[in-house]
């Protein structure tokens, strides 16, 4: 038997961690699917500058949708710190052992390479803007018809889009002190489940207004310039499709990363064992089991699978399921990370 | 340069809360919070018991987890007895420091910054104890210069056996625990 008792009551940590609510979830997800969004936006990049055809790649839609994506993220991010005013010290030091140091100078790398990336779209989707300020309409131009350039955004878009998708994960990981995080599985399992939101995002945006001419008013210029495909004509078919089996890839890999999460924590200490009862039968197992891995994982996975077999039609259910399970993997995680716990030992 | 410690005999240790009160009233703890708190630890089998009391606080870890994770510099090791301290003024209160601390030392001051015991440094650069150390009724407690061989605690420790919290952490804790 051991029986402790405490006369610690220190809100937010007694008697269980909780100084991380719903902000830091909303702020990991947004992160790892702008993280996402960078990789396959850059790969198409890419392409784009190898020649091959624009009106096929939704994806190269999707920096300026990444901006509004990551000022909510941030915006998450500044409602959960304690210290309001202060924010600005992140700034004023680097702190080489900090994941969450690194990550906020990778951020702020990521704010322009996603702004000048967005000045791909900037004629069709704002005419206007481009006419006020030729300066912008100048620098769209000379991006669009220099493939070296285009490269070079593709190239830094894809290494900053990796770089914050494993942060998002690396960031909790490196916390000895919680038993359920404490594994390097976590970064690339965040980078996946990134990969798999944004390519559900880009599908389910794209899906919305496809291929009509882009609106001039300032409004309708930014809602196309989230939705509409780059190009005069609507992309093919192919390139739906191409999005739903990159997603299956996704998919399939995260669900082998989260079933080798579960064979570390499950071979390694009884603080480890202890934190994966958490997700296996405890507090968190309904969302976990239900949300994460059934209507998140699995679910998607058939639908897709049907739709590309053309054995039922093509819809956005699985998009927002998988936004659904990916938003879920990560308040499951921040949640049973905190409740998890170093084990004291059996002796003194 | 100093590196400070603190060594408490539990077997003279009560469990009074003196050392709780002192803390707060010392160093202005807000109402509602602890920088140092008792545990009781139970083990064993009637009638095979073990018990165990002691006034556990920040360990100021020599690999203290709370200083690597801070992405401003604020939680930092003092030079002066080598001890985990927080700039206020420097603290964002994002709270990776409290998700970091195997001991759940750490606490969100009011005012918003992470707040936690400090050794007294203060009393210490005077020459005086900590608070704690310097109320306890039973003498259970002893603050000093791990480094130096002369001091108390190191004499306790090379004289008695004693024990650390969670040492698998792998934090180096350098409050110390006679038993």
């Amino acid at each position: 038997m051991l029986e402790i008792t405490s006369t610690r009551h220190n809100p937010l940590v007694d008697p269980v961690l909780s100084v991380w609510s719903w902000e830091i979830p909303v702020y990991l997800f947004f992160g790892g699917m702008i993280a996402g969004m960078m990789i396959l936006a850059g790969l198409n990049m890419l392409r784009l500058a190898k020649g091959e055809r624009a009106e096929g790649f939704y994806s190269v839609q999707t920096p300026i949708l990444g901006f509004i994506l990551m000022n909510l993220g941030m915006g998450a991010l500044f409602l959960d710190l304690a210290h309001k005013l202060f924010v600005y010290r992140v700034y004023m030091a680097f702190e080489p052992l900090s994941p969450m140091s690194w990550g906020s100078w990778v951020l702020l790398l990521v704010y322009p390479v996603i702004l000048v990336s967005a000045l791909i779209r900037l004629p069709q989707a704002w005419p206007w803007l481009g006419e006020r300020l030729p300066v912008l309409q100048r620098l769209s131009d000379a991006l669009v018809a220099s493939p070296g350039k285009i490269r070079l955004l593709g190239g830094l878009n894809v290494g900053l889009g990796i770089a914050l998708g494993i942060y998002t994960g690396i960031l909790l990981s490196t916390m000895v002190a919680r038993p359920l995080w404490n594994s390097a599985i976590l970064g690339p399992l965040f980078l996946f489940s990134g990969l798999s939101a944004a390519a559900a995002m880009v599908h389910l945006v794209a899906s919305l207004v496809p291929g009509h001419p882009a609106p001039r008013s300032f409004l309708g210029g930014a809602l196309a310039m989230l939705v509409q495909p780059l190009g005069d004509r609507p992309p093919e078919p192919r390139t739906a499709d191409g999005l739903i089996k990159a997603d299956l890839g996704f998919l399939a890999i995260e669900l082998v990363l989260i079933g080798l999460l579960f064979i570390g924590l499950l071979s390694s200490s009884a603080s480890h064992v202890a934190a994966v009862d958490l997700l296996v039968s405890g507090k968190y197992a309904t969302v976990f089991w239900g949300v994460v891995i059934v209507a998140g994982i699995l679910v998607p996975l058939a639908l897709q699978w049907l739709e590309l077999g053309h054995r039922i039609p093509h819809t956005v259910i699985p998009a927002v399921l998988v936004l659904a399970g990916g938003f879920a993997l990560r308040w499951v995680m921040v949640g049973a990370g905190q409740a998890s716990h170093m084990v004291a030992a059996a002796g003194f | 340069m100093p590196r400070f410690g603190m060594v408490i005999d539990t077997l003279k240790c009560v469990g009074c809360m003196d050392c709780v009160v002192a803390c707060q009233t010392e160093n202005d703890v807000p109402q509602g919070y602890c920088r140092d708190w008792i545990v009781t630890e139970t083990r064993g089998a009637f009638p095979n018991l073990t018990l165990e009391i002691r006034s556990e606080r920040c360990n100021h870890c020599d690999n203290p987890p709370c200083v690597t994770c801070c992405p401003t510099g604020a939680s930092h090791v003092e030079d002066f007895g080598r001890t985990v301290q927080v700039t206020a003024n420097q603290c964002i209160g994002c709270k990776a420091c409290l998700a970091a601390c195997p001991y759940g030392a750490r606490f969100v001051h009011p005012d918003g910054y992470a707040d936690k015991c400090t050794f007294c440094l203060h009393r210490v650069k005077e020459g005086k104890d900590p608070a704690c150390v310097s109320v306890c009724p039973t003498h259970c407690m002893a603050f000093g210069d791990l480094d130096d061989p002369k001091s108390e605690v190191s004499r306790l420790l090379a004289s008695r056996k004693y024990h650390t919290l969670l040492p698998e952490a792998g934090t180096k804790p350098r409050v110390f625990y006679l038993t």
